[in-house]
């Protein structure tokens, strides 16, 4: 049997009923949200149903929103059923001053590296992980330089030597 | 038809084919030649460079040509490229250096022995280039203390010869006590070293 997006929707809102929400298929691609305190329960439950089988994560990445008050964070999941090649998204949103999202290392190992690099962009808090340091900016890096509240260069600020890029 | 071709058209005259670095200015008579160490130290030094290569991107590129055939660096005594700092007298840092890379940067100028000199290669090693960013070092002046900039994105060969010939006029004008004083600590103090 192949796997179908309203299949899934309503196999996610059997078993969660309310509280899975946001259901939008962009693209073909089915997605949809849950509370952040839920993130590890539709995981496990996406991956163990003999049916749905989201064994694979292929990327796990951040995104600030920084209007969305109490939920400016989101954390994204994109898995994968390798057997009927079938792609989802799901998210999770948090508030920036709490950027607490239990850490999804312990069920998919691919999300260890991908969830340092979201702590290291966006500043989630991932709880339970077990090295949560950054992993590509400098370890002195006070800040978290993809978040939405640094303003784009500005074009009259002469502390660069011009003449060598020819913007003098 | 076939290709004409002939070898030796234009007969050199032995001594202007070998190229001779100039006498220092001195004092010379029948049997003797006397001049200051100074000189006969930076007029070796300065023919006998040893490049080490810090290539990290486009400028690296640049940099090959320069030590290929057609542009030839080895005509300027920088014969051998070394990839080990404990042998090189000039560290060439060319392309982009992100923060992550600066302490690797400073490592290798630590590795290397006095007296070294520095040239940045390239506006992204001189002053972090377009990559005016958080995760780029604006210019490697900022770990390492840098002899001679060569602007350029990347800079053609043969700027970074003139570069290298720069870097020649320092090595040979420079005084063997420039290396023991006071400036030259407080200079590598502002960097930290030693």
């Amino acid at each position: 049997m192949t796997l179908t997006n309203e299949h899934i929707k309503q196999r996610l809102v059997e078993k969660f009923g309310e509280q899975v929400s946001g259901f939008e298929e962009p693209y073909g691609m089915l997605t949809f949200e849950a509370p952040k305190e839920m993130n590890l329960k539709v995981l496990n439950f996406l991956f163990d149903e003999e049916e749905l089988k989201f064994r694979f994560m292929t990327d796990l990445c951040g995104a600030h929103f920084p209007g969305n008050n109490g939920k400016e964070l989101a954390v994204v999941y994109h898995l994968h059923n390798l057997v009927d090649n079938f792609r989802i998204r799901f998210k999770v949103f948090t508030d920036i001053n709490k950027p607490d999202v239990y850490t999804a290392s312990g069920l998919f190992s691919a999300a260890n590296w991908m969830e340092r690099e979201t702590y290291d962009f966006y500043g989630v808090n991932f709880v339970g992980h077990p090295k949560l340091k950054r992993i590509l900016n400098v370890d002195e890096m006070d800040y978290f330089p993809m978040r939405k509240k640094f303003t784009l260069e500005d074009q009259t600020r002469i502390d660069k030597d011009d003449e060598m890029f020819g913007r003098g | 038809m076939s290709r004409p071709v002939s070898y030796n058209l234009i007969k050199k005259p032995l001594e202007t084919d070998i190229s001779i670095a100039d006498m220092p200015e001195g004092h010379q008579g029948e049997g003797f030649f006397a001049t200051k160490l100074n000189n006969i130290i930076g007029l070796a030094r300065k023919n006998s460079i040893w490049p080490l290569p810090f290539a990290t991107s486009c400028c690296g590129i640049e940099f090959m040509a320069t030590m290929g055939s057609h542009y030839d660096l080895a005509r300027f005594g920088s014969e051998r490229v070394g990839f080990s700092p404990r042998q090189c007298d000039l560290l060439m840092v060319m392309g982009t250096i992100a923060k992550k890379m600066g302490p690797v940067v400073k490592q290798v100028y630590l590795q290397m022995a006095e007296p070294r000199w520095v040239i940045a290669v390239g506006a992204c090693a001189s002053s972090g280039g377009i990559f005016d960013t958080y995760s780029v070092l604006q210019g490697i002046d900022q770990v390492v203390p840098v002899d001679v900039y060569v602007p350029g994105c990347p800079p053609r060969p043969e700027a970074i010869i003139d570069g290298v010939i720069r870097i020649q006029d320092l090595v040979g004008k420079e005084s063997l006590r420039r290396r023991n004083g006071q400036q030259y600590k407080a200079l590598l103090d502002s960097y930290g070293i030693q």
